[in-house]
């Protein structure tokens, strides 16, 4: 049994426009799977479906065989503990400390009271200066996080989805914002990290190179569609030229790619 | 020729600009039997009354005592009206803002509240809240208590919709709470552009208060009234040189904890 299941998932903003179309895949457990597609596609709905960050419309959402659809707040709440998310902008609270920010994704599995009073136990502070520590950003722990550079941040981003130990992590564009040097150092954590915790990883991407490096498969999204989905040594220029409604000329496709 | 086409019609636009400044003044003016010659010719006569009337003398300065005893007990009045509206607005400003709010009936009735006693004029609320709460401090107290409350909820919403937008977000995603979010990422991004509306409120309130005093009989501007219609000018001249100590003091003091915090 897959770990996601997204079944005929549909979803649209206002009357007019759908921003998903009748999408369906599953995702296996520990897979590292890309989601890429020109902006305006659906890449960042369909991920805030998956944890419901967004109302589901259409069809279903299983996760971890509940269906996320139908869950109520409570249930909602405790199925998100188990899903990790880092955001292109960091999202983090950039006044206080990157130890607080990292901490923060305990919230889910304390009561209002404990969360409200920042009662965590040593376990978990060991536990975050263990993911900073891996993350080699253990020296700023007591730093303010609007003090650090935008790959820093990104990593107390991750560290703050690691310690909620979850099943998945939802990647929204976590390299958008970066420089290359940045952005590699972010994809290589969050591959070798989520490989050796066997955790499920879905990245939204822009860059089609990066996902071909990194994931094990691609799912190409267009106009709220999938129109490709498979391992990435099968991601041929076709099939970019699909997802990206480009028609090129052979020289123009090969430099596309390459890019 | 496209470009001067542009400048041409730029160049049109501003002549009928300025001539329709030109024109509404006159209107204006000419409605309400206004002349302006007239008000800037009295202008030096006015100056020489003030300079002439409004000085402090030594048998006034006796009176300091009670008048600094007043001033103390309206800006003590400004801050209280000041802070307690900040505990309603709190609240108010968390049911507004999109990214806190939990329904939108209540954030309709935030913003509803919010406007209409931002809405209604200081002057207004005391004039209205005298009729049924007489002449006492407690009219002027919710005077300026209603109008900190609108101002203060609309400048908290914007801060809060502003401030914490992505991390109320992430939070939410991690499976936290809504008071855990409220605590942990609205409050600690939020606080220091809060207390910089509070103190803002604050020094306006000290400034309202007199104006509201004089309606109200109550405070320092109960103290200027009565010298005033007393004819003691010397006295209303020391009363207005206090207040105004007392709000650059006061704006002061803001400034640098503004400069602390931020």
């Amino acid at each position: 049994m897959p770990l996601l299941k997204v079944d005929k998932l549909g979803k649209s903003y206002n009357t007019e426009t759908k921003v998903l179309k009748d999408v369906s895949f599953e995702v296996g457990s520990g897979e590292f799977v890309s989601v890429i597609g020109p902006s305006g596609a659906g890449k960042s709905t369909l991920l805030r479906c998956i944890n419901r960050m967004v109302e589901i419309d259409e069809g279903n959402v299983i996760f971890d065989g509940q269906d996320v659809g139908s869950l109520n707040k409570k249930e909602l709440r405790k199925m998100r503990t188990n899903i990790g998310m880092i955001f292109q902008h960091y999202n983090l609270v950039p006044r206080l400390s990157v130890i607080e920010n990292v901490l923060h994704g305990r919230l889910g599995y304390k009561t209002t009271f404990q969360g409200v009073f920042g009662k965590f136990s040593e376990a978990e502070k060991e536990h975050a200066f263990f993911l900073l520590e891996k993350l080699g950003i253990a020296e700023h722990a007591y730093k303010r996080c609007d003090q650090l550079s935008g790959g820093q941040q990104q990593r107390v981003g991750i560290a703050r989805s690691l310690i909620q130990e979850p099943k998945i992590v939802l990647c929204d564009e976590p390299i958008a914002s970066l420089d290359p040097n940045a952005s590699k150092v972010i994809m290589d954590y969050l591959k070798s990290i989520t490989m050796e915790l066997n955790i499920t990883c879905i990245v939204n991407l822009h860059q089609v190179q990066v996902a071909r490096d990194y994931s094990d498969r691609i799912i190409g999204l267009s106009k709220g569609s999938i129109v490709f989905d498979g391992p990435s040594y099968r991601l041929t220029t076709d099939s970019t030229d699909l997802i990206y409604g480009t028609t090129t000329t052979t020289v123009e496709k090969r430099q596309l790619v390459t890019v | 020729m496209n470009e001067k086409v542009i400048r041409n019609q730029r160049k049109w636009q501003t002549i009928i600009f300025v001539a329709l400044i030109f024109v509404l003044t006159y209107l204006s003016a000419d409605i309400t039997n206004f002349n302006i010659i007239h008000g800037i010719a009295t202008l030096p006569d006015a100056v020489t009354w003030i300079f002439a009337n409004l000085f402090v003398t030594q048998e006034t300065l006796e009176r300091l005592p009670k008048i600094l005893e007043k001033l103390v007990e309206t800006i003590l009045m400004s801050i209280a009206a000041t802070t307690t509206a900040t505990v309603i607005s709190f609240f108010l400003g968390l049911m507004g803002s999109k990214t806190t709010g939990t329904s939108s009936v209540l954030g309709a009735f935030a913003r509803f509240v919010a406007s209409v006693s931002r809405n209604i004029p200081v002057v207004a609320w005391a004039l209205i809240l005298l009729l049924s709460f007489g002449q006492n401090s407690v009219t002027g107290y919710l005077a300026l208590f209603v109008g900190s409350v609108g101002f203060l909820t609309r400048a908290f919403i914007e801060s809060i919709d502003e401030a914490s937008h992505s991390a109320v977000e992430a939070l939410k995603a991690t499976g936290a709470t809504y008071f855990q979010i409220i605590y942990k990422a609205v409050i600690p991004q939020c606080l220091p552009q809060m207390i910089s509306w509070i103190l803002f409120m604050i020094e306006t309130n000290i400034r309202n208060a007199t104006l509201v005093g004089i309606l109200t009989g109550t405070g320092i501007g109960y103290t200027f009234d009565l010298y005033y219609k007393t004819l003691n000018y010397n006295a209303v001249a020391l009363v207005t040189l206090s207040i105004v100590l007392s709000v650059i003091a006061i704006e002061l003091i803001s400034n640098h904890i503004r400069k602390v915090i931020l």
